[in-house]
């Protein structure tokens, strides 16, 4: 007998929910958790920004307060977005921010840079430009000197890609 | 990378200040993802690493990947302890290497 109506409705719904891309589809601040409470869609992708994100900060729960990422909402050219990274740190020898991670979610690579700092940067904000080949999420993750992780993102809507392909 | 790269940095430094650093230099940053007219990839030619080093030491170091949009714009931090030597390098794929020395005037 055929499952009515409601039920596959239902049992569809929250298979898109739980989808990789219901994970990215989500209120900000709650989407870090969202992000990482499904290991299983972490693990099934070999390649591409989860493998990039997970290569980087394993079974580690990120922290999201202390870094902030800023960009456009919308980037006219993809192939110019300006972006900002900082991270709340003394930098001193014992406490200090050694790196910190872009990783796109929409370009063909899915790590765009990675800053490695020392207690002499004296402080953990960089800023540079982008590629975007289409509207998607930007992950930036820093790693602290003591073994922690930060992570934020911030969602990019592009109305020209650039990625040249 | 032909021509000289852009450099920015505060006119005058006290000794222990942490300066920002702006740089702006000339690279196509070919991704490898183009194709020419005839349908050919264009080899990936980018600068992949920028080094700032004070009085030889490492002080802040980028790996560049395709992302990173061509004539790279770089802006970072450097604590500057006292008078000494800035450098600043970029790599590219081709193993082309530029390296220029910032002037700082430090009190």
């Amino acid at each position: 007998m055929a499952a009515p109506l409601e039920t596959d409705v239902k049992n569809s719904l929250l298979r898109a929910a739980i989808s990789r891309r219901g994970l990215l589809v989500g209120v900000a601040g709650a989407t870090t958790a969202l992000l990482l409470s499904d290991s299983d869609a972490l693990a099934a992708a070999d390649d591409g920004w989860e493998a990039a994100l997970k290569k980087i900060i394993g079974e580690a729960t990120p922290v999201n307060d202390k870094i902030k990422l800023e960009m456009p909402e919308i980037a006219e050219n993809g192939n110019t977005v300006p972006f900002s990274v900082s991270v709340d740190s003394p930098m001193t020898t014992e406490d200090y921010v050694k790196s910190v991670h872009v990783i796109s979610t929409g370009n063909p690579q899915p790590v765009i840079a990675t800053f490695h700092f020392t207690p002499e940067s004296g402080k953990a904000a960089v800023a540079s430009r982008m590629r975007l080949a289409k509207t998607q999420d930007i992950i930036s993750v820093a790693e602290l000197s003591d073994g922690k992780f930060a992570m934020t993102k911030k969602t990019v809507k592009v109305t020209i890609g650039g990625c040249g392909g | 990378m032909a021509t000289k790269p852009r450099i920015r940095v505060p006119e005058t430094v006290k000794a222990g200040e942490v300066i920002e650093v702006k740089t702006l230099i000339s690279h196509i940053m070919e991704t490898g993802q183009r194709k020419d007219q005839d349908g050919k990839p264009i080899p990936r030619n980018i600068i992949n690493t920028f080094t700032a080093t004070f009085n030889g030491k490492e002080v802040f170091k980028v790996d560049l990947h395709p992302g990173i949009s061509a004539n790279p714009y770089m802006a970072f931090h450097v604590r500057v302890p006292g008078p000494g030597d800035l450098e600043l390098s970029w790599l590219d794929d081709s193993g082309q290497k530029i390296t220029e020395k910032v002037k700082l005037n430090v009190s």
